[in-house]
């Protein structure tokens, strides 16, 4: 599941993305980035998973969902951290000449 | 288990090679965003972020499994000695299957953009000749 939500948030930052281009105030590059690194690289585990041991490809329980959150949540704060240290609407700057 | 540690080290090698290129580009004057062509050093920055991205949010899936801990071994399988040969396989075989298709997926990206790139080339000199 929590490759699923991971996938889902990459697809739904890039549309963001997409629609602001080629502005990119935000970052948005780097939250798509974010969730297109982690989608691919669990795709590769689930299919050699499914290849290797077999079973369900979707892992859907409450434990991988609440992970899928917790993931995509953690990928917000990453890209959050990276956009308040670059800050391009330049909100410290002005804010520490008040 | 640790699977995650070969894009890790892909990851740290190729953001070495990105600040070297990056150097380089800047003294031959070469300019990062330009109309007809993309940068070696911006190519790089996106592998980067791919790798590193993903490697963050696998790490902490292995948190959530319990499989990285935050106080040295680090990783639970070294706790065990019969755990430490599958760990390696799953390094071996996972983990470079992941580095590998993260890498060829950014090389189809690459050739996209600079094919992109190359399209509208005449366009612009056009527009700068005129």
């Amino acid at each position: 599941m929590f490759f699923i939500i991971t996938a889902l948030a990459a697809i739904i930052a890039t549309i963001i993305w997409y629609v602001n281009a080629p502005e990119d105030k935000y970052k948005l590059n780097l939250l798509c980035f974010i969730f297109w690194g982690a989608t691919l690289m669990w795709f590769v585990d689930h299919v050699m998973a499914f290849l290797t041991e077999g079973g369900e490809f979707f892992e859907l329980t409450l434990d991988a969902t609440m992970l899928g959150v917790v993931v995509v949540l953690f990928g917000l704060i990453i890209w959050l951290i990276a956009l308040l240290i670059s800050d391009p609407k330049k909100v410290f700057h002005k804010l520490s000449k008040n | 288990m640790a699977c995650f540690l070969v894009p890790m080290g892909e990851a740290i090698v190729t953001t070495v090679i990105k600040k070297v290129v990056e150097k380089n580009e800047k003294e031959a004057g070469v300019k990062e965003a330009s109309q007809t062509r993309v940068s070696w050093s911006r190519k790089l920055s996106w592998l980067n972020r791919l790798l590193w991205g993903g490697v963050l949010l696998l790490a902490l899936e292995h948190i959530w499994h319990g499989e990285v801990v935050l106080w040295p071994p680090f990783l639970t399988a070294m706790n065990n000695p019969a755990d430490i040969g599958p760990m390696l396989h799953e390094v071996a075989t996972i983990g470079t299957g992941m580095a590998v298709f993260v890498t060829i997926v950014w090389l189809i990206m690459i050739s996209i953009a600079d094919q992109k790139a190359k399209a509208i080339q005449p366009a612009v000199k056009a527009e700068a000749d005129a």
